[in-house]
């Protein structure tokens, strides 16, 4: 199952509440990497079953120009998450996010189900991704496991509400209740070799603030982030977008590496700064990253 | 497939349209309200009859309260409101009724 789609770029993943068909027939507009179809806490219980139709024929009709499509499906302790994905599966979704995962087996439930919606809907297997919301004390504890538990599964998402509830403590704006989990979760993405996504930021009218969480959670190594607004793509997609400098860098390193490499030279300096073959996967990435923003203007 | 009770679906919202169905009198009784119905009635007309047809339903009164609703909002609404009549939640015929 080699699905390309699993490394594809995700700075933002942006919820929509797919009962209201004012927010799900244009969000491309404003340009997010990925949309976030919910199924779940967004909708009211008395509308479950009128999202999923709203859901599927905007799957089946909207022209999202390239837009990722995830669906957050109901959690595995309610009666819907079953019928979501055939829902969600049979409109065409790219991938599929479950919500509050606790362990390795909550991820190959929903795989079955998806692989099975794959075959009664004649989609190729393997086309829908999976990702994982960890929202609990238990579900960072067993990120590794979840991260590891599917070939399906592109990466995991931090939930803050939820967690922090479970924590016994609050959203305070700060950052400091979601350091641990954070820390927590990058770490088993990177160990596992799947994305990670941080939580949203809720203060709508506070963009210094939600510039300040991004860039910190840019440094510590995350993807992206969910978003709740389109307000709030701009800074996002600015802070996770190499810049001009860091692409003449990163070109500067790669081109040096491997020129000093035939000649057996192994630690030299670029721009004063010692380099040495450590660099070079990061300066690849930084690359590919801008290949991937649109921003790259070279010929690596 | 039959109404068996009233039901509704949708909002009045920008963008989506209310659709309710209840048994009718041996055939299919339409009415719309809208804002743009000189525009496009007779599309919202054509979009209801075709997703009754698909569902097969003969049997229906059936009223929309439009509110600027795309195509695809209109026939999410009116299965919605069909399959709430029906009482049928789970194991829905996407891609073949549904379409």
């Amino acid at each position: 199952m080699n699905n390309p789609n699993k490394k594809r770029l995700r700075r933002t993943m942006m919820f929509l509440n797919a009962q209201k068909p004012g927010l799900l027939k244009d969000p491309f507009l404003y340009g997010p990497d990925s949309i976030m179809l919910d199924l779940e806490d967004a909708v009211a219980e008395n509308q479950k079953d009128a999202a999923r139709f709203s859901l599927y024929h905007a799957l089946r009709t909207i022209d999202y120009h390239g837009c990722e499509r995830v669906v957050r499906i109901n959690g595995l302790d309610t009666p819907y998450w079953r019928e979501d994905i055939r829902c969600a599966v049979a409109g065409g979704c790219d991938s599929i996010r479950i919500p509050k995962t606790e362990s390795a087996g909550d991820v190959r439930l929903v795989e079955e189900a998806v692989a099975a919606a794959e075959q009664e809907f004649g989609r190729p297997e393997g086309s829908v991704l999976i990702m994982a919301a960890i929202e609990s004390a238990r579900g960072v504890m067993k990120a590794l496991e979840i991260c590891e538990s599917s070939e399906r599964l592109f990466g995991i998402a931090l939930s803050g509400g939820d967690y922090t509830k479970d924590l016994q403590t609050h959203i305070t704006g700060t950052g400091i209740e979601l350091m641990g989990a954070r820390q927590n979760l990058v770490i088993a993405a990177r160990a596992a070799g799947v994305q990670c996504f941080d939580t949203v930021y809720t203060d709508l009218n506070n963009m210094e603030g939600l510039r300040e969480d991004v860039e910190t959670i840019h440094v510590m190594g995350f993807d992206g982030k969910s978003i709740i607004n389109p307000r709030q793509i701009r800074i996002v997609h600015e802070i996770f977008t190499p810049s001009e400098r860091e692409i003449v860098f990163a070109e500067k390193v790669v081109r040096e590496i491997d020129a000093k490499k035939a000649m057996g030279i192994g630690v030299f300096t670029v721009d004063g700064k010692m380099i040495d073959i450590a660099f070079y996967d990061g300066a690849k990435r930084t690359i590919e990253l801008a290949k991937a923003s649109g921003v790259y203007k070279g010929e690596l | 497939m039959e109404i068996r009770k009233p039901a509704m679906a949708g909002t009045l919202e920008s963008s989506d349209c209310q659709v309710t169905v209840e048994e009718g009198n041996g055939r299919i009784d339409f009415s719309l309200e809208s804002s743009v119905i000189h525009q496009y009635g007779n599309q919202i007309r054509k979009v209801v009859y075709e997703t009754l047809s698909d569902l097969g339903v003969e049997n229906v009164r059936i009223a929309i309260v439009d509110k600027g609703a795309l195509d695809c909002t209109i026939r999410a609404r009116v299965e919605a409101a069909v399959y709430r009549s029906a009482g049928q939640m789970d194991d829905l015929p996407w891609g073949g009724a549904i379409r």
